[in-house]
This record gives structure tokens, C-alpha cells and sequence, in this order.
């Protein structure tokens, strides 16, 4: 069957199991969208081509499936940039196609013509431009074949537009992916890799288990629950390892790292041997790297090779798939009763609740913490939730306590301010059946407000609580701890954002009391739409704890204690 | 030592050592700048860095000289590992090889210097491949050492101009390069 490249593209997306793109045409795609109508894939229109790429990964990120993201050359094609550097830094599938000049003009800075191939070469898994129609069917399916397999991430394929518009015999190139360099798995652990690392978990008297994003990649939340019950040892988890230890679990030390729970650093600075399970040791993880879990031995298991050794040298380094690893030493783990290291870890915690906002919040202040525990109680811990980028990013991670994942969708790694909103319309196509909250800031949602507009489009059943306080929060907090309290560009004067959310044909809520937080999040789950939830939170309240950036990870800012009545 | 560090000697020492990675690539467009690009983002230092045909159609091998910063050459040979159009690596730094580096330095040759030069020549096993009035172009060929040790003593008689290839190396002995046959039988 002769098809044109465009229809090609298509043809593959379909084969592929897509089922929706998030895209912005221009001309270089125009082909492309005139094509795109005889084929049952739904394209969500986004209001600037960022937001394209953020929705593609919130799907990914909550379907485990490849999301993809349409943009036409040049500037559509470099408004994607901050989404696929999203995407690879927290190794999220998603497959980009842009639009390009034709070849014909290609190097010839050609109206919208940019080198996204070249732009896009550092911050993608892998890219392409395709200059012949005969290569297009293949290149698509080893795009998705990359972006999905191994340590996932993204790929971009850059398609001149008379390639788009050429013709050829459409063969589907089906059987495996044969990519001579690809390796998606590393060879097998070594059994003495394997034998010694459980020696160490087995001799530990405090050991410590740190779960990163890789539990959930590799699917081994069950795995790492009995590996943990069974050695009665504690678990530590990343920001993007959130959800994949139930954080109800008495074994569950939440969060670690620079706004990570107190007993969770000081478990790991305390510890004799550190687990690291499918995470790479990030420096909001670490701290101080020559004083961090000095006495600790470290064991490394990572399907990415390249993660070991890279910023902690460790005594076993494992490279391989955590599911698989898990499942070999579950047989061998003695069962063992740590009760005297649980004890202490115990302490710990106990001292950290009488600190905590919850328990000391003063009378009639509406405090971000107990919005986000509002939602956690009124939604009862099930939500998807997703975030954009700053104080209340935390606050989730602190206070929204999912028991299985994914369920936090979160830009970790780049930290990218405006993620929230467009990862939140992606997240909702990927569960339509299930509750997803937007969680952003003041500052995110701006970013990239004007997604309202595809949310109204869509009439998507997404719910956005606004953590409002008027500032660039987190900034602010390092103006106020590092800098003197001297605010600099990080206050802001905002729009009524009821009205303008309002202005988009979407309800809005305003809470300003905290007695009003449950039933202003009853009433938006009630409704049947959208509803942005405008909360106007303490403008100066800070994260804690916190490690200040470069410092001991036990050496943290602790919360006030009475807490601060704040000016 | 608790702790103990599975680095390399040059990660925990911070000793500069330089390494040398052979690597097989698929001969495509873009690939040396996906190599290039790789060592720039990471911070390494390439020394030096060649690229040409092999034995398979299709592929091509680079012998890369990186100057990894202290940081130990697994992260280098492991990112590029992690480069798709990237077919195997090899850290050949400590095996037994032979390793070649050529150039071609214009000299100046003067009646009354040619024959030191030529005695040079004579000494490195060098050969003179052009000769004008004034200069000779001399090809010479062997370690890195050999051939600084060669422009040293030149310098004093004027080397004009100089190019070098930078390092070629193989591993000594018996052994396949072992990338998969349909390559080596030239699918590219």
C-alpha cells in the first residue's frame, strides 16, 4: 500500500497503541495534521507547545506508556526543549515529532528552520531526522523502542516536510527492534556481586533502604515490600521514589534529602549499610557528599550503569534490573528483628511530630501543610497528584502520603517551574477514571496558565489546588534563610485568579480559613469539571527541615519550635 | 575501610591520568557529534580524538584519548555505551597494545642543517616525503613520545608546521572486536 510519509507517521502512532498526542500544528506540520483525521487518535491542542511536552510525560508518567508530543520546526520545535530535558532528567518515555524545513532548503536557515536534532542531541535518549520517506515506518518504531525500553527517556524525530508529503510502499517493519548498540538491559549481575551485597544486608545492624524512581520503573513495589518485611528494614524513598514503599508502612521513613523527613536523614547519616535501589545519589539527596552515610557500606543497584560510582563510590555496584535483583535475594534475606535501630528511628520521628505544622499550626491561619493534608484526607491518600515545581512540591511530597504508585507526578530532576497544569492534563488522560489534583504555586501556575484554555477545551475532569502566597515561595525562603530576608524579584502581584479562571468558562473557589479546606476540596471533587481551588496560604511560611545546599544532610533547619507567629 | 572506594585510582586520588577508549560506531551522520557532544556535557577532556573505517562496512572506530578530571574512565566508557549509535568500548589504557600516533612536521632545511635533519630522519626511522629549498616535510610515525621526542630536537632548526593524527590503538595479541555479525558483514 503506497502511503504518504505523513500518513506513515499515523500508521505507526496507531500500531504503537497511541491513543492520544498533544501537539500545536504550524506549517512545517501542516501535512501531518491533514492526515491525522482518518485515524482514531485524539489530539489534545495545547496553548504553547512546552505544555505539549509536559503532557506527553504526565502520561507517560501514569499510563508507563510512551506519550507523545507534536510541534511544527523552529520555534515550535524549541518550545519543546524544556519538556524533553524534563522528560530525560527523570527518564520519562515520551516520543517528539516535529515538523522540519524540507530537505531541499535544510542548512539554509530557511524561515522557521531551527537544528532541533542538534539543540535536542543532550537532553534526549536519542534523536532523528529523517530525510528519506523509505526510513520513516522503522525510525518511528525504534523511537518508541528506545523511549520505552531500559532506562526510559525521551526521543525526538525531526521530519522535513516534504518527507511528510513523499510517497512510498508502507511496510510495517514488524518482529523485534535489532539496534546493534542498544542495549536496554545490562548484562546480568554477577552472582558474587549479588552474594556479597547480601552478606552486607544480612550482617547490617542499621541498615537503610533507599528507594528511587527505578521501584516503580521496574515494577518491583512488591518486591521491595517483602525485601523489607522480611529484613525488618527501614525505607527511605527519593521525590520520585514516592509511592513505591507505602508510605503508611511502619518500615516508611518518607522522604529523604534536602526537605526529606528528619529521622529519614538521620537514619541514613546513622546507618551501616545504605540499599540504594534503582536511584543515582542526586545532590538534593545527598548532601555534602564527603560527610554523607560516612559509616555507612553502600550497596548500588541501577539498571543505568553510567549511575554507578558516578557521585558515591559504593562497595557493590549492581547493574541490572531491580525486579530481578530483588527476586534473587529475597530467598536468601534472614529474617531478622531490628527493633533496637527501628527504636531509634522511632525517637527520631517522635521528636520531628512535635515540631510539625499540623500539630502547632497558630489559631485562624491557613497554613500550605494542612491544605495539602486536607486533600490527602478528603481524597483518603488515592488521588494522583501532580506538581508543579517549588515549596508546595514538597509540602506534597511531605504530606500527601500516597501508599502505592505512581501516583506523584513531579518534575525532580530539572525542577521545571510550569510542569503542573499540562503534566496534570496529561496525567488525566492517562486515568480518566481516576482523581487527579494539580498541586501548584502561584508562580508555576503562571507559567503555564494559559493551559486553562485546553483544559476548558477538553472539558477534562481535573482539579487544581493553588497554593497562593503571593510570592516565588522557595526562592523567598533562601532570600530569608541565606540572604538577609532581602526579597528580591520574588514577590508577585497577581491577578483575581477566580476571575481569571472564571474568564475561561472554568469554576474557581477561594479558601482563605482553614476550617474552609476540606469542604472547598468536597465541593471541587463534587463538581463535575474543572475547579481551581485558589488557596490563599501564610505568605511566609518555609519547608522544613532543610539541608541547606552543600551542607551535612544531618546538619537541618528544623521548623521553629513554638512555631513563629510570622509578621 | 568501610566505605571503600571501587573508583579507579585517578577518582579517589585525583590524580589526572589519561585514558585511552577504543569504540566501535555505526557510520552515520551525526555520530561523531553525539561523541563529542557527550564529552562536553560530562565535563571530559578529549586529548585527543580519531575516527576512521575498520575491517566492517559500516562501522568505524575511534580511539579516544580523555583526560577524565579526576573522575574514574568507567563514567566515559559507560555514557558512551549509553549512546544507541554507539557499538562496544573499550578502556584499552592498561591492556597490552599497540599504540601509533602519526605526523607530518615541516622543517626548515637550510644547506647547513639538511643533514642534521636528514641524521634525525635517519635516527627516528622517519622518512622525508617532501623537500623544497628551504624544508622538508617529514612523515613519521610511532608513540606519542617518540614523535615529541623527535619535534623536540627539530624545534631548534624551525618546525614551520605541524600535524599529527593523534592516537591510534589496538590490543595486541588474538581476539575479535566482537560486534555482531550482521554489521561486521556490512548491514550499514
Amino acid at each position: 500500500m503506497e502511503l504518504t510519509g505523513a500518513q506513515i507517521v499515523w500508521e505507526c502512532l496507531v500500531r504503537e497503541g497511541v491513543e492520544v498526542v498533544f501537539g500545536y500544528p504550524g506549517g512545517a506540520t501542516l501535512p501531518l495534521y491533514d492526515a491525522m483525521n482518518d485515524y482514531p487518535i485524539h489530539h489534545v491542542l495545547v496553548r504553547h507547545e512546552q505544555a505539549a511536552a509536559h503532557a506527553a510525560d504526565g502520561y507517560a508518567r501514569v499510563s508507563g506508556r510512551v506519550g507523545v508530543a507534536l510541534a511544527t520546526s523552529g520555534p515550535g520545535a524549541t518550545n519543546l526543549v524544556t519538556g524533553i530535558a524534563t522528560a530525560m532528567m527523570d527518564s520519562s518515555p515520551i516520543v517528539c515529532i516535529t515538523g522540519q524545513v524540507a530537505t531541499s532548503v535544510l542548512g539554509s536557515d530557511a524561515f522557521q528552520e531551527t537544528d532541533i536534532t542538534g539543540i535536542t542531541l543532550p537532553i534526549t535518549k536519542h534523536n532523528y531526522l529523517v530525510t528519506r520517506v523509505e526510513d520513516l515506518a522503522q525510525t518511528l518504531r525504534e523511537a518508541f523502542h528506545i523511549a520505552r525500553t531500559g532506562r526510559p527517556g525521551p526521543v525526538l524525530i525531526d521530519l522535513p516536510k516534504d518527507v511528510q508529503t513523499a510517497r512510498t510502499e508502507f511496510v510495517y517493519p514488524e518482529g523485534p527492534v535489532r539496534l546493534p548498540g542498544y542495549r536496554p538491559e545490562p548484562e546480568g549481575p554477577l552472582d558474587a556481586d549479588l552474594d556479597r551485597a547480601l552478606d552486607f544486608i544480612n550482617a547490617a545492624e542499621r541498615p537503610v533502604v533507599l528507594a528511587g524512581h527505578g521501584v516503580l520503573l521496574s515494577g518491583a513495589m512488591r518486591e521491595l515490600l517483602a525485601f523489607a518485611e522480611r529484613g525488618d528494614i527501614p525505607v527511605a524513598c527519593t521525590l520520585l521514589g514516592l509511592g513505591g514503599f507505602p508510605a503508611s508502612h511502619r518500615l516508611c521513613l518518607g522522604m529523604m534529602g534536602m526537605h526529606g523527613h528528619a529521622a529519614a536523614n538521620l537514619a541514613v547519616q546513622h546507618a551501616d549499610l545504605l540499599v540504594a535501589l534503582g536511584m543515582r545519589f542526586d545532590d538534593r539527596v545527598t548532601g555534602n557528599l564527603k560527610t554523607y552515610a560516612r559509616g555507612a557500606r553502600k550497596v548500588h543497584v541501577d539498571l543505568d550503569p553510567a549511575e554507578l560510582n558516578k557521585n558515591v563510590p559504593v562497595d557493590v555496584a549492581i547493574a541490572g534490573d531491580l525486579r530481578r535483583v530483588l527476586q534473587a535475594w529475597l530467598p536468601h534475606v534472614e529474617a531478622r528483628d531490628r527493633g533496637a535501630w527501628l527504636a531509634q528511628i522511632d525517637a527520631w520521628r517522635e521528636e520531628s511530630r512535635s515540631r510539625d505544622i499540623l500539630c502547632n499550626a497558630p489559631e485562624g491561619r491557613l497554613y500550605p501543610a494542612q491544605v495539602i493534608h486536607g486533600l490527602w484526607q478528603a481524597t483518603k491518600g488515592r488521588a494522583i497528584v501532580v506538581t508543579d515545581v517549588g515549596q508546595h512540591q514538597m509540602w506534597v511530597a511531605q504530606y500527601y502520603r500516597h501508599d502505592w504508585g505512581p501516583a506523584l507526578v513531579t518534575s525532580g530532576g530539572l525542577g521545571t517551574m510550569g510542569f503542573g497544569l499540562p503534566a496534570g492534563i496529561g496525567a488525566k488522560f492517562a486515568a480518566p477514571d481516576e482523581e487527579v489534583w494539580v498541586v501548584c504555586g502561584d508562580g508555576g501556575f503562571q507559567m503555564n496558565v494559559q493551559e486553562l484554555g485546553t483544559l476548558a477545551q477538553e472539558g477534562l475532569d481535573l482539579k487544581v489546588a493553588l497554593m497562593n502566597n503571593g510570592f516565588l515561595g522557595m526562592v523567598r525562603q533562601w532570600q530569608e534563610l541565606f540572604f538577609g530576608r532581602r526579597y528580591t524579584a520574588t514577590r508577585l502581584q497577581n491577578p483575581d485568579f477566580c476571575r481569571l479562571v472564571e474568564a475561561y468558562g472554568l469554576q474557581a473557589l477561594r479558601v482563605k480559613r482553614p476550617e474552609d479546606v476540606l469542604p472547598a476540596v468536597q465541593a471541587a471533587r463534587a463538581a463535575r469539571g474543572p475547579v481551581i481551588i485558589d488557596f490563599w496560604v501564610e505568605q511566609e511560611d518555609n519547608v522544613y527541615p532543610m539541608v541547606p545546599a552543600g551542607a551535612d544532610l544531618d546538619k537541618m533547619i528544623r521548623r521553629p519550635y513554638p512555631v513563629r507567629e510570622l509578621a | 575501610m568501610q566505605g571503600a572506594s571501587h573508583m579507579p585510582e585517578d577518582g579517589a586520588g585525583g590524580r589526572r591520568v589519561k585514558h585511552t577508549l577504543v569504540a566501535w560506531v555505526e557510520d552515520k551522520p551525526g555520530v561523531l557529534n553525539r561523541v563529542a557532544s557527550l564529552f562536553r556535557r560530562r565535563n571530559f577532556n578529549i586529548e585527543s580524538l580519531t575516527v576512521g573505517h575498520t575491517e566492517a562496512r559500516g562501522i568505524s572506530r575511534m580511539t579516544i584519548v580523555v583526560d577524565t578530571q579526576g573522575r574514574g574512565s568507567h563514567l566515559v566508557a559507560q555514557n558512551l555505551r549509553k549512546l544507541i549509535n554507539v557499538i562496544k568500548v573499550q578502556d584499552v589504557t592498561t591492556a597490552p597494545t599497540v599504540v601509533r600516533d602519526l605526523a607530518l612536521i615541516k622543517v626548515r632545511a637550510t644547506p647547513e642543517t639538511r643533514s642534521e635533519v636528514m641524521q634525525l630522519v635517519h635516527i627516528f626511522r622517519a622518512r622525508v616525503v617532501d623537500v623544497a629549498p628551504d624544508s622538508v616535510i617529514i612523515e613519521v610515525t610511532g608513540t606519542e613520545d617518540k614523535i615529541d621526542s623527535l619535534a623536540e630536537l627539530l624545534r631548534p632548526l624551525g618546525i614551520l608546521e605541524m600535524a599529527r593524527t593523534g592516537r591510534v590503538a589496538m590490543v595486541r595479541g588474538r581476539g575479535s572486536n566482537g560486534y555482531p555479525g550482521d554489521l561486521a558483514e556490512g548491514r550499514g
